[in-house]
């Protein structure tokens, strides 16, 4: 019987791996020039080289998710234990609410994929150039 | 880029600029009428949370990031406006929708008060391009900008309201920065309502 449990609790740990890894496995290749436009739905609260609402995206790959200096985050936030690349972007960003419960960004996600990759890309050009790496 | 406006060709002024006092009159009255049905609708959800409606902390949090971003657009078009850069009649347009985010504000931090949470305030200080801001178009697509992220953001935020009062209230708000949106666009020039959805 406890052989039994023992593998039945190893299934869960592999099956919860493969769900976690899934959607990972599964990321769209990114256009920045999409991803641009896509990004003007963050204009309301976000800028790149500046916290506004929400903090600066400049800095973002490889950031502690909550770490940016004197901005106000959720509690939710500062404990999630997030690195933000692309895999925990692309969850974040189709449901934040789900992937962060309690963070103050009130937004229902992207559901398409194609423009959550898109998004991630242009992220990820800006934080390559100048504009960012000025900061 | 931008020459039209920064040599002040009346030709291209925007239709704003070209409308006579008394359409304008009425454009800023009805304005005037439509946030009066977003502060309704509003405190109808207040009312219905007081009756012990569904909404709890998230709803609180959501509405608290719609006020920092209003709090931001007010002292947006307060740069705008004292910029020097805005002339009449979008001065004017400027400081009607300046006061339609006042009265966002007021109305979101009254409701989060009802629900028992603490409304965040106006910062002390806001960061914005200035070094951009050259001229009036450069204001006026600055404003569009932030009036196009704010409708993403309501459209973002109307689905995952718990109380579905203020959802339709969020809604009503986002209709209303929809408009400042499209009557930026025109005053640009451009195409004011560019697509037949929003995203």
């Amino acid at each position: 019987m406890k052989k039994f449990r023992a593998a039945i609790l190893a299934a869960s740990a592999v099956y919860a791996l493969l769900a976690n890894a899934g959607p990972a496995a599964a990321l769209a290749h990114g256009d920045p020039a999409r991803g641009k436009v896509v990004y003007e739905r963050c204009l309301a609260c976000h800028a790149f080289a500046y916290d506004r609402t929400g903090p600066r995206h400049c800095g973002l790959f490889g950031r502690h998710a909550g770490s940016v200096q004197g901005f106000a985050y959720s509690d939710a936030m500062r404990h999630s234990n997030l690195v933000w690349g692309t895999r925990t972007l692309d969850r974040f960003l189709k449901n934040p609410l789900k992937t962060v419960p309690g963070t103050a960004m009130g937004y229902a996600g992207i559901a398409d994929r194609q423009e959550r990759a898109d998004l991630i890309a242009y992220l990820k050009q800006v934080n390559d150039s100048a504009e960012c790496r000025g900061q | 880029m931008f020459s039209f406006i920064q040599k002040q060709d009346t030709t291209h002024m925007p239709i704003t600029a070209n409308l006579d006092d008394e359409t304008r009159r009425s454009f800023l009255g009805h304005s005037g009428l439509l946030l009066s049905g977003a502060a309704v609708a509003l405190l109808a959800g207040r009312d219905a949370l007081a009756k012990g409606g569904q909404s709890g902390a998230s709803d609180v949090r959501i509405l608290n990031t719609a006020l920092g971003a209003e709090l931001e657009a007010v002292a947006a078009y307060q740069l705008g406006a004292e910029s020097g850069l805005l002339q009449k009649p979008v001065l004017d347009l400027a400081l009607t929708f300046q006061g339609h985010h006042k009265e966002h504000a007021d109305v979101l931090a009254k409701t989060i008060v009802k629900l028992g949470g603490q409304p965040v305030a106006s910062k002390e200080k806001y960061t914005f391009p200035v070094d951009t801001l050259k001229s009036q178009a450069d204001v006026l697509r600055f404003a569009a900008m932030l009036e196009k992220g704010a409708v993403s953001a309501y459209l973002g935020a109307v689905p995952v309201f718990g109380n579905r009062e203020l959802a339709k209230a969020a809604a009503s708000i986002l209709g209303d920065e929809a408009m400042h949106w499209a009557i930026l666009r025109n005053a640009l020039g451009e195409i004011p309502v560019p697509s037949a959805f929003m995203s």
